[in-house]
């Protein structure tokens, strides 16, 4: 196949609403449970344990109208909330046997109950995520969580989580988000090789796909990009900061590198490289997922670590990708990534790093006026 | 046509309450002037303010400071100053007014507001309020302390929600006793606990005078008065004197067979904190039909008593570490509130739910166009849904929430009359 097909196929993939991979993988395993899980972060290798396919849930993106969800979630409450009610309201998600949410902010939260009451039938489970890292109970305490997971999907049906099997699923999740830190390292080198678009549906694939096949199409990628031609442009290195829940529309990620940008780092589909290190194997591989939750996580809008501030985070980042500046991409009415806009701006006004913000909506066709902002930022960059 | 009609809280308690947190105000200034007492920072909902009085660490309670301003319209100009460094207009402005007011200098009463000793977020439910702190301790370069507190994500807590709510308020001792200089008194722990104890059963007993008909109270706007001693006083004795004073005149009103209104036309149930910048706005626009309210989600923020739990002495940290996971609205779930509405509407005999949509506080509003779905078909009870805000005047519109609230009445009237004459 010729390899440029690869973002085709990634595209047809993040924008396929009947989750059509995923309803061909149950016909291929019969008996076998789909549990979908809201984006962010769940731990997956517990579900692909089980003998179970996790698939991120990702919104509705700009495919999908609203009929009903508007009138069960009201304004000032972003759109993922939305679609997701949405899709399960419009059939969508009938293909999935459960749906897990975590503590990642109060909409999401109400979601979850929202979700329980409208489709009795859906195993619907909350797990809660610890805030508090410093404490040495937090991982005992997500250690029980995890366990009483693994009840849930073993009462569903699911193969029994041994150590080995968790074990095993643990080196495939590992090598996954080797394999994507590796994707990310060449367009950081080579951002002239590979778009951030076309990295984005490549890692984002794996929201829908079993990790085994995301796992080969990723190393399939990393060993064909450095024989691909292009020319280095003439742009700006960003970072893009605060879509790491709900996704801004490809077209607006590729407008940004369309008018001079080189995004070089974001946060897209964070659930993708929720660890920066891999998990050991132990022999209690519970307790190993959750300290790494606790110990190794990436910093995000969502996950609250005081021991290690996430605009540090994030100043670390921009200078690893050697940025130029920072494009802040929130999603309308995320409260999380706004409340952590005032830190970070902060952090980035004391190391005299430029940013710009934009909000965004999954579902948004018209992009002049972020044109003409994100224009207005590079001219400002370019001429400073 | 009803007439219009102006109501205040008629009792001797509103005057009390306002002594109560007047004195409070002043040992916070005694704190920011003197460094004595010490002080933390804390939540309303699911507070641990027994432990805190254990070590005599006066509680600053950051929602309070707001929401006083907001009753006395000062609000908007704090919420600005933290819209110029920042914030965004859909953050949520309980933080923006707090925020606004430290970098202006502002206290809701004039007086001095201590750098607390301590910010302790008490995680239950709002992910805002881990945000809200952990910008407040940057700001002042306070110590923080996250307590985090398993969402009531099943019926009843497990024992390792218990076991690990249990080992962060042991850490938090041992934190305390660095900050104070003092040893854990137990028997003062154990002391405070009974305190709340006894002033939760009282509280309950007042909830549930407003069976009655008429009511004595109303359960929402006339509740708010009685929440701030709640929270600041619970676990001494000064609120347990004021909680038998306030359910003596309670009782003494039904007694002598008073209500809110002498003729009460109808009960309500609220869901939703109030538009404060409005509070007696709004509550004039209920008072103009008689309406009262008898049972409120919103009294239940600080803790969920009429149902029967209590704080334990016997077993104070396992019951301080229910509280906080169990035994207040904001962490219980979802459909948690869905069936505390039921129960309300059904044992306190009302005839209609008023949902109460506010923009800035997600953990109350998210998902209420669902239980507005539920309210009507499954509980069966006629349901108005209005949306304002709890602190920002912006978003109050006057005329239109007033005109939705007599339409409803004007239905809810009808409808009475027609099946009375059935
Ligand atoms: S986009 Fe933000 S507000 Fe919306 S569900 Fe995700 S984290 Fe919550
Ligand atoms: S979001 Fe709601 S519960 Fe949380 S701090 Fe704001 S008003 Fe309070």
């Amino acid at each position: 196949m010729d390899f440029e097909r690869t973002f085709d196929i990634g595209t047809d993939l993040v924008s396929d609403l009947d989750f059509a991979r995923v309803r061909q993988w149950k016909d291929q395993h019969p008996g076998g449970a789909v549990i979908g899980y809201f984006p962010v972060y769940a731990p997956a290798e517990i579900i692909h344990a089980a003998g179970m396919l996790p698939v991120a849930l990702s919104g509705g993106g700009d495919r999908l109208d609203i009929q009903h969800a508007d009138a069960r979630f009201g304004s000032f409450i972003c759109s993922i909330i939305k679609t997701t009610l949405e899709m399960g309201l419009r059939e969508h998600l009938t293909v999935f046997d459960g749906v897990l949410f975590s503590s990642i902010c109060d909409s999401a939260r109400n979601l979850c109950f929202v979700m329980k009451r409208n489709f009795p039938a859906l195993y619907t489970d909350f797990l809660h995520l610890p805030h508090n890292p410093s404490s040495a109970a937090s991982i005992d305490f997500l250690a029980s969580e995890y366990r009483r997971l693994i009840q849930e999907l073993e009462r569903m049906g699911g193969r029994p989580v041994t150590a080995e099997a968790l074990n095993e699923s643990i080196l495939l999740y590992n090598r996954n988000r080797q394999l994507t830190r590796d994707l990310y390292r060449f367009r950081c080198q080579n951002p002239h090789l590979l778009r951030a678009w076309e990295s984005y549906v490549l890692v984002r694939a794996g929201n829908v796909i079993p990790v085994e096949e995301h796992n080969q199409l990723l190393q399939d990628a990393l060993a064909q990009l450095p024989s691909r031609s292009g020319r280095p442009r003439d742009s700006i290195r960003i970072v893009a900061e605060g879509a790491f829940c709900e996704q801004p529309p490809l077209d607006l990620i590729k407008l940004v590198e369309d008018v001079g940008c080189y995004v070089v780092d974001d946060d897209f589909a964070i659930g993708r490289s929720w660890f920066v290190e891999d998990v050991p194997t132990e022999d209690d591989p519970i307790h190993a997922l959750a300290e790494s939750y606790v110990n190794r996580a990436v910093y995000s809008s969502v996950r609250h670590d005081f021991r290690a501030p996430r605009w540090e985070g994030l100043a670390t980042k921009v200078k690893q990708a050697r940025a130029d500046a920072v494009l802040f991409l929130i999603a309308k009415f995320c409260e999380p990534a706004y409340f952590d806009y005032v830190l970070f701006k902060k952090k980035l006004d004391e190391i005299g790093v430029p940013h710009l913000l934009l909000e965004f909506e999954e579902k948004q066709f018209t992009f002049d006026r972020v044109r003409t902002e994100v224009e207005t930022f590079v001219e400002s960059l370019v001429f400073d | 046509m009803a007439d219009v009609r102006h109501t205040e809280y008629r009792g001797n308690i509103h005057q009390l309450q306002k002594e109560l947190m007047q004195k409070w105000y002043e040992r916070l200034n005694q704190a920011a002037e003197t460094g004595t007492p010490h002080t933390a920072s804390l939540m309303i909902s699911g507070n641990c303010v027994e432990l805190l009085e254990a070590f005599g660490v006066v509680p600053i309670y950051p929602e309070v400071n707001a929401l006083q301003l907001a009753i006395r319209h000062q609000s908007l100009d704090p919420i600005l100053a933290a819209e110029e460094i920042g914030y965004a207009a859909d953050n949520c402005a309980y933080v923006k007014a707090d925020i606004g007011c430290y970098l202006k200098g502002i206290t809701p009463t004039g007086g001095k507001l201590p750098k607390p000793s301590l910010v302790l977020c008490n995680f239950v439910g709002c992910n805002t309020y881990v945000k809200w702190f952990e910008h407040t301790a940057v700001l002042t370069g306070s110590r923080l302390y996250v307590l985090d507190v398993p969402f009531l994500r099943l019926d009843e807590p497990s024992r390792d929600d218990i076991d690990y709510v249990v080992r962060q308020l042991k850490e938090l001792v041992t934190i305390l006793e660095n900050i104070t200089g003092k040893k854990f008194d137990y028997d003062r722990f154990v002391q405070a606990v009974r305190c709340s104890a006894q002033v939760e059963e009282l509280w309950s007993q007042i909830k549930h005078l407003a069976r009655r008909s008429p009511s004595p109270f109303d359960a929402y706007f006339d509740a708010i008065t009685l929440m701030g001693p709640l929270y600041v006083y619970r676990a001494t004795p000064e609120g347990l004197n004021f909680f038998r004073a306030a359910l003596d005149e309670m009782q003494a009103k039904v007694a002598a067979g008073q209500g809110v209104f002498d003729q009460e036309k109808f009960r309500l149930v609220i869901e939703g904190p109030p538009p404060y910048p409005f509070f007696r706005t709004f509550r004039d626009m209920f008072a103009k039909w008689k309406a009262c309210t008898v049972a409120s989600t919103y009294s239940t923020v600080g803790g969920l008593w009429e149902f029967g739990a209590r704080h334990d002495p016997d077993h104070p940290f396992e019951s301080v570490a229910m509280h906080m996971l169990a035994q207040n609205v904001t962490n219980r779930n979802f459909l948690q509130r869905y069936e505390q509405i039921g129960r309300y509407v059904k044992d306190w005999n009302a005839d209609g739910l008023i949902i109460h949509f506010v923009k800035s506080c997600r953990l109350f509003s998210a998902g209420q166009g669902d239980m507005r779905d539920y309210a009507t078909r499954t509980l069966g009870i006629p349901t108005l849904y209005i949306e304002s805000d709890l602190e920002d005047p912006r978003y109050f519109a006057e005329a239109q929430t007033r005109n939705r609230i007599d339409a409803f009445f004007e239905a809810l009237e009808h409808s009475k009359m027609t099946a009375t004459a059935v």
